[in-house]
Order: C-alpha cells, then sequence, then structure tokens
C-alpha cells in the first residue's frame, strides 16, 4: 500500500463537451470589461446572463433527470466552474448547485423534488454554512423548534440576496436539521450584507431570530450531518475548480505583461527574477488541475469515500495557494500599474484571498490530510 | 506488430516470476540509485552482473533487432519488464547512456558496421558507454563546447577538455559532442558527434571526488587523440541536432530505448517508513502539527506528478498549455525529490547529522547521502534554472 491512494482520473465526453461549450460562453459573456461593470452593481451580476445559464441547464447538471436535472454527477460541474473562474464569472450557481447537493443528500431526492426541479430551471438557492468564521468547527448553535421558529445567526451566507431558498443548518434538539427556508419568508431586515474583498462576490448575515418556516420544511434524520459534511467538501472542490480557473487567467495576464513591458531596453519577461515565478505558478496550476479532475472522478451522488475527501482536500488545497501565489505575483509584476484599480491584478488577487477561506483554506485541508493519510 | 493484452499479461506473470527468483540478494554495501552513483569496482562488478543476466534471460533490449543481440519484439513486452522491475525493486541496469542514448541512436541512423560492433556489446554490459558533453567552460551552455575535432585523413584528432564524465574512468566509449567548424555562424552548426573510444592514446580521465565523498564521474582530457573518422554520427556539424534526437529516447523502450530499470524511485512513503522510531517533542515525529503539514504537503507533491501524468493522456484536458507537463516533468520531479529528501534529514532530529560510515546513522545514512545525491538530477542534464527558462520560453512564450 501506498500513501498516494487512488490515483484515477478519467474525463467523460460530457465533460469535455462541458468544458468546451462553458469556455467558449464565459468567454464570450465575460469579458472583463462585463465583470468590472458589475462589481458595484446590488446583485454583482446580469440576471439575463443568469437565465441563459439556467436554459443552458447548468442549475441541474448533477440533479436527477426525474428532477429536471440532466443526471451527469456533480464530477460535471467541476469543469463548468473552471471555465466560469477562468473567466471571473460570478453567478449564484456554485450556491446554487450546492444547496441542490444537499438537498439531495439530505432529504432524498423524492421529498426534495419540487424544490430540485426549481433549482433544476434557475431558481438560485444556497447554503448558510457558517455561524463564526471558523470552518474547522462544524457546531450548529442556530435552532429551530417543533413549531418552526428559527433563532441564531449565520454569517457570509453566499448570494442569500438573490437566493429563493436559503438551507439554514440548525438543530432540533440535539439533532441536526435543515430549514428551508424561502424567500418570501425572510422579513426586512433579516440580511445584513458584508462588505467583501472580492467585489465580484455578494454575500450576507442572516438573522434568525423571529423567523419561521413551516415544519414541513424542515429536514430531519441521521443523514442531515453525513450530508452536509460531504456538501462541504463538494463545496471545497467547487470552489477549487473555480480557483483555478482563475488562476490560469490570472497567469496569462501576467504573462502578457511581460511580453510587452519594456524597462532597460529589454522587454522584463527575459528577466528571470520574473519568468521563473510564472514557471513556478504554472507547475502549480498544472498540479492543481490535476487534483480537481481526479476528484471529479472520484465524487458522485452517494456518500463519499474517504478516496474522495482526500482528492477534495487536496484540490482545494492546491487551487488556493496556487491561485494566493499567482494573485500576489500578479501585482507585484505590474508595477506601479499593479497597485491601481484599473490594473486587473486586482481582481484576480481579490479573488484569491475570497476563495481561501470558503471551504476552508490549505492549512485547514492539509491538517485533516494528516489524519487521513498518516494515522 | 499487435500484441495482445492476454499475451502481455502471460507475459507478465513469467517476467515477474523470473525476478522474483533472480532478484540478487542484497550485496551489503550501498547500491547506486542512478548510474550516476556508480563509484567503486564492487559496485561496478554487481551491476555489470545483473544486467547481464537480465539481457542473458532476454529482458533487455527486447525490442532491439535480434541480429545485434536484441529480441526483435514488440516494445510493449519490454516495457512489461521495465514495470516489473520496478516493482519488484530489483537493482539498475546502470549502462545508460549505451541503453538510452548511443545505442537507440545507433540503432536507427548507424551503419550495419556499427551497430554490430556496439549494440550487443550495450546490452550485455561488455562495453560501457560516457557522455562527453559538458566541459569546463561551458555545462549549460553547452552549445558553446570548444573541444576541437580536426578531420586529418581517415581519423580525426581530438583536442580538449570534458568534465563531469559519469563513469569516465569505467567506459570504452564516449558519445562525444566536439567542434569541427570553430568558423559557424551559430555556435551549434559547428558541433559533430562522434562514437569515441576512450581507449586510444591522448584520452585521459581523472576521477572527481563529489560531495557525497565517492567517486563516480572524471575529467576527460583529449591531447592529439586519433579516432577513426567513421567515429562520426551523422555529418559534420550535424551534432546539436542528434544530441537533441537521443533526448527522445528517454520516454523509454517505445521511443527506442533498450529499456531496463534505469533509476531506483524513492517514494514519500519510503520517507515515512523511515521515520518510524524517531521522536520530537517527546512524541512520534509523525504527531507534530507542523510535521505533519510539511510531510501533507510532499505527499502532494508525488501524487500530483502521478496524476499529471494521468492528465496528460487526456487530450481536452491538455489544451490550456499544451506540452506543459510533459516539458515540465523533470524540472518538477528532480526539485521535489531534491526537496523530499532534505525533508527526511531534517526530520530525524539529531541524528540527521549523522552520515554514512557511522553505525547509528538512521538507514545507515541512506537519506543524507541520497539528498546531495539528488542535486545529479537537478544540476546534471540541464540544471533547473534552464529548464525553468525552456518552460518559460517555450510554454508560455515569455522572451529568452
Ligand atoms: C552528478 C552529475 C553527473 C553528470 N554527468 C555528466 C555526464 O556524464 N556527461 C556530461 O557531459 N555532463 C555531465 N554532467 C554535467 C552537467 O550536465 C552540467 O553540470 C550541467 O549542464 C550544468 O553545467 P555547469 O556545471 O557548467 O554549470 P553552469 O552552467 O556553470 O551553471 C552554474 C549555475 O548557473 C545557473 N545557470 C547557468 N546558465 C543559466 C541561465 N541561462 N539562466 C539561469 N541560470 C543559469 C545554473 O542553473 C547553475 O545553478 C553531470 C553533472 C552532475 C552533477
Amino acid at each position: 500500500m501506498t500513501v498516494l491512494g487512488n490515483t484515477a482520473l478519467s474525463f467523460t465526453e460530457e465533460q469535455a463537451m462541458l468544458l468546451d461549450v462553458a469556455r467558449d460562453f464565459c468567454r464570450d459573456k465575460s469579458p472583463l470589461s462585463t465583470v468590472r461593470e458589475h462589481l458595484e452593481s446590488g446583485p454583482g451580476f446580469d440576471a439575463g446572463l443568469w437565465r441563459e445559464i439556467a436554459e443552458l441547464g447548468w442549475c441541474g447538471i448533477s440533479l436527477p433527470e426525474s428532477c429536471g436535472g440532466s443526471g451527469l454527477g456533480v464530477g460535471a460541474l467541476v469543469p463548468v466552474l473552471e471555465a466560469m473562474g477562468r473567466a471571473m464569472l460570478t453567478t449564484p450557481l456554485l450556491s446554487t448547485a450546492l444547496a441542490g447537493q444537499l438537498l439531495l443528500r439530505a432529504a432524498g431526492q423524492e421529498r426534495a423534488e419540487s424544490w430540485l426541479a426549481d433549482i433544476a430551471a434557475g431558481s438560485a438557492a444556497t447554503v448558510a454554512w457558517l455561524e463564526g468564521g471558523d470552518w474547522g468547527d462544524p457546531a450548529i448553535h442556530s435552532t429551530v423548534d417543533a413549531g418552526g421558529a428559527l433563532s441564531g445567526q449565520k454569517r457570509f451566507v453566499v448570494d442569500a440576496g438573490v437566493a429563493a431558498l436559503i438551507l439554514v443548518p440548525v438543530m432540533q434538539g440535539d439533532e441536526p436539521a435543515l430549514a428551508l427556508l424561502r424567500r418570501e419568508n425572510l422579513p426586512d431586515g433579516a440580511l445584513t450584507p458584508n462588505v467583501l474583498i472580492d467585489q465580484t462576490r455578494r454575500s450576507a448575515n442572516l438573522h434568525l431570530d423571529g423567523i419561521s418556516v413551516d415544519p414541513a420544511d424542515i429536514v430531519t434524520g441521521p443523514q442531515v450531518e453525513r450530508a452536509l459534511a460531504d456538501t462541504r467538501l463538494l463545496g471545497a472542490l467547487l470552489v477549487a475548480a473555480e480557483a483555478a480557473g482563475s488562476a490560469g487567467a490570472c497567469l496569462d495576464t501576467v504573462v502578457e505583461y511581460l511580453k510587452t513591458r519594456k524597462q532597460f531596453g529589454k522587454l522584463i519577461g527575459s528577466y528571470q527574477a520574473l519568468k521563473h515565478p510564472c514557471v513556478d505558478i504554472l507547475l502549480g496550476l498544472d498540479d492543481a488541475r490535476s487534483f480537481i479532475y481526479h476528484a471529479a472522478t472520484l465524487v458522485h451522488d452517494g456518500p463519499l469515500d474517504a478516496d474522495a475527501e482526500i482528492a477534495c482536500r487536496m484540490a482545494k488545497a492546491q487551487a488556493c495557494e496556487v491561485l494566493s501565489y499567482a494573485g500576489d505575483r500578479a501585482v507585484q509584476f505590474h508595477g506601479g500599474m499593479g497597485f491601481t484599480w484599473e490594473c486587473d491584478a486586482q481582481l484576480y488577487i481579490r479573488r484569491a484571498q475570497w476563495s481561501q477561506q470558503q471551504f476552508g483554506d490549505p492549512q485547514h485541508h492539509r491538517k485533516r490530510l494528516a489524519t487521513l493519510l498518516l494515522d | 506488430m499487435s500484441t495482445s493484452e492476454q499475451q502481455l499479461q502471460e507475459f507478465r506473470a513469467e517476467v515477474s516470476a523470473w525476478l522474483q527468483a533472480n532478484n540478487p540478494p542484497d550485496p551489503g554495501f550501498l547500491l547506486p540509485q542512478t548510474f550516476m552513483e556508480v563509484g567503486d569496482e564492487r559496485q561496478l562488478d554487481f551491476l555489470r552482473e545483473w544486467q547481464h543476466k537480465v539481457w542473458s534471460a532476454g529482458y533487455l533490449g527486447m525490442a532491439w533487432p535480434r541480429e545485434y543481440g536484441g529480441g526483435g519484439m514488440d516494445p510493449a513486452f519490454q516495457s512489461v519488464v521495465d514495470q516489473e522491475m520496478r516493482r519488484h525493486n530489483v537493482p539498475i541496469c546502470f549502462n545508460v547512456i549505451g541503453l538510452g542514448w548511443a545505442g537507440p541512436l545507433i540503432k536507427d541512423i548507424g551503419t550495419h558496421e556499427q551497430k554490430a560492433r556496439y549494440l550487443k556489446n550495450i546490452l550485455s554490459a561488455e562495453d560501457i558507454w560516457c557522455q562527453g558533453f559538458s566541459e569546463p567552460e561551458h555545462g549549460s551552455d553547452l552549445g558553446n563546447a570548444q573541444t576541437r575535432a580536426v578531420r586529418d585523413g581517415d581519423e580525426y584528432v581530438i583536442n580538449g577538455q570534458k568534465i563531469w564524465t559519469t563513469m569516465g574512468n569505467f567506459a570504452r566509449y564516449m558519445i562525444l559532442l566536439a567542434r569541427t567548424n570553430p568558423e559557424a555562424e551559430r555556435k551549434y552548426d559547428g558541433l559533430s558527434f562522434f562514437l569515441s573510444p576512450m581507449d586510444v592514446p591522448g584520452v585521459d580521465t581523472r576521477p572527481i571526488r563529489k560531495i557525497t565523498g565517492e567517486y563516480g564521474f572524471t575529467e576527460t582530457f583529449f591531447t592529439d587523440a586519433r579516432i577513426p573518422a567513421d567515429c562520426l554520427m551523422g555529418e559534420e556539424g550535424e551534432g546539436w541536432r542528434i544530441a537533441m534526437q537521443t533526448l527522445q529516447y528517454e520516454r523509454g523502450a517505445e521511443a527506442g530505448a533498450a529499456g531496463g530499470l534505469s533509476m531506483i524511485r524513492v517514494t514519500v512513503d519510503d520517507m515515512i517508513q523511515g521515520l518510524q522510531g524517531v521522536r520530537r517533542d517527546g512524541e512520534p515525529v509523525l504527531r507534530d502539527p507542523v510535521v505533519r503539514d510539511q510531510v501533507v504537503r510532499a505527499i502532494m507533491e508525488e501524487k500530483a506528478m502521478v496524476l499529471g501524468a494521468r492528465r496528460a493522456g487526456v487530450g481536452p484536458l491538455t489544451t490550456d498549455y499544451p506540452g506543459s507537463l510533459p516539458l515540465s516533468s523533470k524540472l518538477r520531479l528532480s526539485e521535489s525529490t531534491r526537496r523530499m529528501r532534505q525533508l527526511a534529514i531534517n526530520l530525524q532530529g539529531a541524528e540527521g547529522g549523522l552520515y554514512v560510515g557511522d553505525a547509528q546513522a538512521r538507514q545507515g545514512g541512506f537519506w543524507q547521502r541520497a539528498y546531495f545525491n539528488s542535486f545529479s538530477a537537478t544540476i546534471g542534464g540541464g540544471t533547473s534554472q534552464v529548464q525553468a527558462n525552456i518552460v518559460a520560453e517555450h510554454i508560455l512564450g515569455l522572451p529568452k
């Protein structure tokens, strides 16, 4: 036995096609000038574009066909998110896809069918993962009582402002449960938007006190805890896929500048102090892509096994390391220009810091990998 | 020539059984992990005997022509042997410059006489080959090599100096890069490629002591050394192109090389295994949170290489930076190996300060020596810095 364990990596025709289509679509629809237009807009994305994405069927890629999805499995989301990351195209797709996965895993296909059908049709959804700032502490303190009254507070709820459905992990007595909170049940003032380092993103704090859900909209049972844990891993993988895409775009941006900017009579790209870090980024990026497609090979609809967990964690650790490094060097290698708002390096360095903190940073994942691999 | 899966499977079982039965017992001295570590006669004799045995059994040069000592078979068989050799952890086939550089080149572009003279003895380890490329003043800038070869009747007269010649003192032949035309406009066009005998007058080698304290490479001096004119491969001025052509054989038997295990791979599993019993802060070293983070990083580096090799075979996942995975693999592997071996010593605690020869050195000082030896791959065959230049220029399109 080797500590390297499972090293499967396969890529289906469907995934290849999705990658192709998604790349073209994102490149055409989301040049950085368009990304910039939405930095300071309310929702942060274009509603028309979101409808187009829904029409392409991306919201239901990983959902069962009986719910209006295409049944391709969560691995098929990886190429799509990589393509979106490459174009820095932010929509509620990542949140919505994860909410779909959590519903599917916690409530089951039959019970969640109408919710899942809404999601597959492009109704945005999200999960209120965090109460504090610690991804390593899964303890839930918010509660729901028998009558459906919620209490507590959630923080950093991504896309809460546009989600038609928020899945809220809560305690019902001693058991974790999932409250399905519809947008129409949200009173004014329940959401307080966060000011984020990555301006392509939106998130908010969610105040639960005084809010109620229909008791029929509370999912309970022993599978909830596992569903939460597995979906968190999928979240790590999808953010990793997106981060790998962004790292590639960031590298291209840096390389382009290094090929055009001259100092001391030479293109600055001929200086090895700049050239070699670009190679480090390329190597790190290649590794990140190998990990995310390995993980995409191992995740599936059922509970995730240890191999899949290892793969998701490695993908997240590697992709966020390389994006952070790429964003950081992108600023430096643009000189004074890199310090400006106008320079695209800012988009990447900001995205890097945001991605790092989603679903746990590299240290978080390596710590858990150590337990999985060394004990 | 197409071979069925079933044939290969049966063959694999046969090879596996043979290796099991013939894997030599531990000789009681450290065996080289790569051909660059062959330092003394003891190691040489041992490895020579092993390679001869492998060849005699029909497991080396399987895809080379029968009339020149090969097996005349589908290279797929040799690849199976190479995989099984790795799995069974047998010693290396050490005549690497012959098996993987000179031999395939002679097979591809040599004359009948050259093939008959050289190929069989490369396989049987009768003739050891070395590589005379680097010079004291021209290492990374190999295209600027200045060792002279001047045609004189049916001979060439060689003058100059090569250095870092691995097994230079054991070799019977050298693949030699020498300048036939100092006036060529492009420095590369003045170079020619020779299959040069080491036992003619005027060729002298002087062993150089390595960082490990052992011997293994030489300075090689040419003083009016006369070699037959038919030692020239190709035409005068084609030396650089031919030297580049030899690089393609690195991809193994399928690319034309004779095959055989060329280096022992040391893995992160071996490192973890080797840390048994080591303590830090009074606890097993692998319980230390900082150490755990470092070891996980090392595992990820190794795993990324395995996964990268798989991804390289998936067309749609290689279109971003075409060729980046194969072109960067030497850089990635050699640097990762170096880092891992350094970590392995760091984690040994005070014992990390011991070296080969100390009775209490962990695993006989294996990791200390392995760490030093890992630089042979980050320096030899194009340094990591030069590799990074190549990747930057060819894959990212950055200017020279
Ligand atoms: C164990 C071992 C075995 C060897 N065996 C053989 C053999 O059998 N036959 C043979 O011909 N050669 C052999 N070599 C030689 C090897 O190929 C050379 O050492 C290597 O090419 C580097 O050349 P150099 O030693 O002259 O170093 P230099 O080229 O002088 O390099 C010194 C430093 O400068 C850096 N550098 C040089 N140029 C650049 C650049 N353009 N950009 C950035 N950095 C640069 C290098 O990376 C290095 O760090 C062997 C070397 C070793 C270590």
